[in-house]
């Protein structure tokens, strides 16, 4: 009875009529987790191959740590999916007899293609001849650690070295188109239930890149200040200013994707119309109006908007840049929130709605979800410490 | 080739390897037997075991109720709609079934509904029609009358 | 960061690109590309079972959902059903009602007064086996699959209780066994068809409101009773080839 004491409240507070089984929300935090950490991975990563691709100087100092956030992020972002499972230990089986036209059996290769292929390869690279350097300088168990990740290829030549910038570059071409697969892909896991009007869009990919886009570079933006300030070392305004323009940038095209979404949603006006109306103006009021548009959307517009008009000061600038990197994050955790829950709190009769809360103390869900949200930290931190992207000797080129 | 890409090369080859080393080992026997499915799971779901026995199986003991039944009203509603599951029943005699006295049984089908065709079933108000007494008391379920 | 052309030009990036798309069609085809849908309707002269409802004869008595709790193991609770039934009243005012308390079983209570109602009529709701089903197109492990003969199943020992599927069905006919933590659904009762039993909510109805069958069979009951009746298949615009027909179904149904 007590296990199901919270399933009993939501058949107290059901709004018109549900389908028995829908009662139960299925797909809880975790799968918004989900998501939302595999967006963080891809942004950061398309930031840093901004960077590379397009040589923008100013990005440099963010280079690897947008690079290192990518993997810390992405050696979790399955995570959430797996603990979210009924049969933890069965996850196996979707690398094992994948079936080729379910969505999220194809998911577990893209994965596997974005961290071994692109993302693992490209921090090789870059690191290969500093890791040599390091393995020289080190002395013990630590010299033997970093011999071990350069795979005993210990050549420091220049040529060498150009070599590793040749393929490296390469890598990051692969690995743009790379990065919008994956998160793509996320998108199209929802966007393909033709069940769920409110998921299926041809437009979810799409939304669901843009999104991660804007949601990776806020993450780097904060973490390269909040880094930068625990090294007590200055912060470079050039490279925060010149993040937050692309920031401004593609916030707008995710907003006017979602709008254009929306906006032909209401013009179309289907069977599905009435209820998701009344979803959105009720069950998600707060966290799509205040939380996804507000917070997440015309606060860091406004705010960004009126920099470029007037530059604050500096110190004023860098208390902003963190407010705004904040507030996106947010905004984009309350997106995928709006997606994933909100897809699940009304009837597919149309005749209702059930509800949701996070349950906090007796649920694992929340505990597990904060988890994976905290281990990627302490994972970069590790990273970091590991491969010091300050301590780097300058490239070649 | 540089030696950096054939390292990786080396390092890929052993990790494709290991992959297809545990596709191979970890793939169900039956899989892909009839398409992409466990072709043992069909068995296994047919091997279940059938709890309603149906009323064949009850006629082969209980012959003199079954007829009785059988010249009535309630001729389309088999015994384990109001007895319960006989699969333990057929092994263990000991084992009882069900037997609803309770009206409110009676009123899952004979209440008075809008939706309920009266061409097709008998609806009656229970407390107007009998002050609540128990319809067993005056009805045979096996044998009911109008 | 630029890279000299002499380096790297055009030509090497599409041969190397296409390398690489080479690699991934060919890490693909260590598996059959066998995509779009899980199963096709047979051509030979196997059994195609489908199933239909004569809401007409429904009565709401909720047999079909408690026999099918008993005979599956189904979990008592209100949130888990393979089938259920659902009452429809639609008021003088054109206001639709629908109830369905614990699927049915708990039994109807009219919402409204009878002279306020303009029709009311009882829905069984289950799984509607589609031909072309939803929730085993999603199914990432094949785990649900559909049987060779048009059966929608889940193989629960396979299963890995991701809920994909639970989402899929546009039906809500799935949900996740709270004691396993897979995915369940009506099997139309297997494990009876393959002992000539029928089906527990079939044998359950009373007033023989549910037929099943092979459609395949131009002679059967079923093959019958929908080519002479009006039926209708529910969410035809999902384009699900649903098996379940339902004879003169209101447009008030989804």
């Amino acid at each position: 009875m007590n296990k199901y004491e919270s399933l009993y409240e939501a058949l107290a507070n059901l709004d018109g009529y549900i389908y028995p089984n829908e009662i139960a929300l299925n797909w809880d935090l975790l799968i918004v987790m989900y998501p939302y950490i595999t967006g963080l991975v891809a942004g950061a990563f398309i930031l840093a191959s901004l960077n590379r691709v397009f040589a923008i100087k100013a990005l440099r100092p963010t280079y690897e740590i947008s690079l290192l956030t990518a993997l810390s992020f992405m050696l979790v972002a399955t995570m959430p999916l797996i603990t979210h499972l009924g049969q933890p230990w069965r996850f196996y089986e979707m690398l094992v007899t994948p079936h080729l036209t379910s969505a999220m059996a194809i998911f577990g290769f893209v994965y596997l293609w974005y961290l071994m292929v692109v993302l693992l390869l490209e921090i090789w690279f870059d690191y290969r001849y500093d890791m040599v350097i390091w393995s020289k300088q080190k002395k013990g168990f630590m010299s033997f650690v970093y011999k071990v990740l350069t795979l005993w290829v210990l050549d420091t030549s220049p040529q060498s070295r150009r070599t590793d910038e040749k393929i490296g570059y390469f890598i990051t071409v692969v690995g743009i188109p790379s990065a919008f697969l994956l998160h793509g892909y996320v998108g199209f896991i929802f966007g393909s239930i033709k069940a769920n009007p409110w998921w299926s869009t041809v437009m979810m990919p799409v939304i669901f890149l843009f999104s991660a886009m804007v949601s990776g570079i806020a993450l780097v933006m904060f973490i390269y200040m909040v880094v930068t300030y625990l090294r007590k070392q200055k912060i470079d305004m050039n490279t925060v200013d010149t993040i937050s323009k692309y920031l401004f940038y593609i916030l707008i095209i995710d907003f006017s994707l979602e709008s254009l979404d929306q906006i032909h949603r209401i013009y179309e006006a289907d069977e599905s119309f009435d209820i998701l109306k009344i979803l959105v103006h009720g069950k998600l009021f707060f966290t799509f109006f205040i939380m996804q548009i507000g917070v997440g959307v015309i606060i860091p517009l406004l705010t960004m908007g009126t920099m470029m008009i007037k530059k604050p000061r500096e110190k004023i600038r860098k208390i902003l840049y963190l407010i705004i990197s904040i507030c996106v994050l947010v905004g984009i955790f309350y997106m995928r929130w709006n997606v994933v829950i909100g897809g699940q709190l009304f009837s597919k009769s149309f005749y209702g709605f059930t509800s949701y809360k996070v349950d906090m103390i007796s649920g694992s869900g929340f505990w597990l979800s904060l988890l994976w949200f905290i281990i990627p930290f302490f994972i970069l931190a590790f990273l970091l410490w590991l491969l010091p992207p300050w301590k780097k000797k300058e490239s070649i080129h | 080739m540089p030696i950096q890409v054939k390292r990786l090369l080396v390092v890929f080859a052993v990790f494709i390897g290991v992959m297809l080393g545990l596709k191979y080992f970890l793939t169900p026997e039956s899989w892909r037997e009839f398409g992409p499915y466990r072709g043992k799971a069909l068995t296994e779901i047919a091997d279940q075991e059938a709890k309603y026995v149906q009323m064949e199986t009850c006629a082969m003991c209980h012959d003199s109720i079954a007829d009785l039944k059988d010249q009535g009203l309630h001729i389309s509603i088999q015994c384990e709609i109001c007895h319960g599951p006989g699969y333990r029943h057929v092994e263990d005699e000991n084992i009882d079934m069900v037997i609803p006295e309770n009206s409110d049984f009676c009123m899952t089908c004979h209440a008075i509904n809008a939706a309920r065709s009266t061409s097709i079933i008998k609806q009656i108000d229970a407390i107007e029609h009998s002050e609540g007494e128990d319809c067993i008391s005056c009805h045979n379920p096996h044998e009911p009358w109008l | 960061m630029a890279i000299k052309k002499e380096n790297f030009s055009r030509r090497d990036f599409i041969k190397n690109s296409s390398m690489f798309a080479g690699g991934v069609v060919l890490v693909s085809l260590l598996n059959p590309l066998k995509v779009v849908y899980a199963t096709k309707k047979p051509k030979g002269k196997g059994k195609w079972y489908g199933i239909a409802i004569d809401i007409e004869k429904c009565i709401g008595c909720a047999n079909c959902a408690r026999s099918c709790k008993a005979e599956n193991g189904v979990p008592n609770e209100p949130f888990f059903f393979r089938n259920w039934v659902e009452q429809y009243t639609i008021t003088n005012d054109d206001e639709v009602k629908v109830s369905s308390p614990n699927g049915g079983i708990d039994g109807f209570t009219q919402p409204v007064s009878d002279d306020e109602i303009y029709k009311t009529f009882f829905v069984p709701k289950m799984c509607n086996h589609c031909a072309i089903s939803p929730c085993t197109q999603v199914c990432p492990v094949g785990a649900s699959f559909e049987s060779p003969e048009g059966i929608a199943l889940v193989d629960k020992s396979y299963c890995i209780g991701c809920g994909y599927c639970v989402q899929a069905c546009p039906y809500g006919c799935r949900y996740i066994d709270p004691a396993q933590g897979v995915a369940d659904k009506c099997t139309l009762c297997y494990h009876r068809l393959e002992k000539d039993l029928d089906p527990a909510c079939m044998m359950a109805c009373p007033t023989g409101a549910r037929i099943y069958g092979d459609l395949n069979d131009k002679t059967s009951e079923l093959y019958l009773f929908i080519k002479e009746n009006n039926c209708a298949v529910l969410k035809p615009q999902l384009n699900t080839k649903s098996k379940l027909y339902y004879k003169d179904l209101s447009q008030e149904v989804h």
